[in-house]
């Protein structure tokens, strides 16, 4: 009998270790690590020629997420406003179906970079807890605020304090 | 005469202390976390459960007016029909 309630100890244990080993990573990227590089990661659509010196806000978002939808004609409006003094928006879509990513874009009819992400590697990699998120990194290459989700109003007066700050620092 | 034990119940044969150590990880490895850029199927509206709010709202009215039923959904109050 006691040999039985062993094997299930063990057992349990077993499967304890086994669902941490498979766990994913809890890093994902957060603020302070280093961008990676964009280009490894093989994104359908095409990213601006140099994100390095200038401040790169990196949106992960799909076109069947409502707060996405919410945020797009704000960072346009971002974009317009912070482009010419060194603003790079990369867009990058997590849709499975590449029609549903260009219907959107399309829809939205912005002016920064839109690229998908098919194999979700890149957003697997970033580990985002909620869609939209978005890295806001600064002319150094490093990830110095990170925002999960839109809300509106108070999202985009924290971007533009945030965006206004790194501008402001000096380029590497 | 012999008490019946636990081990009575569940022929150790049948099921082996070995075979229910390897099922167990097996049961809970079969969960499986969607991740928040994998919910376009769960985001679609004909998965969600509340497709119709303001009909629900409505239909809950004439429950809650007419058969003096309320809870079960969203509709509070005590049953009354007053409202």
């Amino acid at each position: 009998m006691y040999g039985y309630s062993r094997s299930i100890i063990r057992g349990v244990i077993v499967a304890v270790v086994g669902l941490l080993l498979a766990a994913p990573s809890l890093g994902g990227l957060k603020a302070g690590d280093r961008l990676p590089d964009l280009a490894s990661f093989h994104l359908e659509g095409r990213l601006p020629d140099k994100l390095l010196g200038r401040v790169v806000l990196l949106d992960f978002w799909a076109s069947w997420c409502g707060p996405c939808k919410a945020s797009f004609p704000a960072m346009e409006r971002l974009h317009r406003l912070y482009r010419d003094r060194g603003l790079t928006i990369v867009a990058v879509s997590v849709d499975e179906k590449r029609e549903n990513m260009e219907r959107f874009v399309k829809s939205m009819n912005v002016s920064f970079a839109t690229a998908r992400d098919a194999n979700q590697k890149l957003v697997a990699a970033a580990d985002v807890q909620s869609m939209p998120t978005s890295f806001l990194i600064d002319r150094a290459g490093s990830v110095r605020f990170v925002h999960a989700g839109f809300h509106g109003v108070q999202s985009v007066r924290k971007y533009e304090e945030e965006i206004e700050r790194l501008l402001k620092e000096p380029p590497p | 005469m012999r008490r019946i034990t636990s081990s009575d119940l569940i022929p150790m044969p049948i099921l082996s202390r070995a075979s229910l150590a390897a099922a167990l990880p097996l049961l809970i490895a079969g969960c499986a976390a969607v991740k928040p850029w994998q919910r376009e199927v769960l985001s679609d509206a004909i998965m969600q459960p509340d497709r119709n709010p303001m009909s629900n709202q409505l239909t809950d009215h004439v429950y809650f007016s007419r058969e003096a039923a309320s809870g079960g959904r969203t509709v509070g109050g005590g049953g009354c029909g007053c409202n």
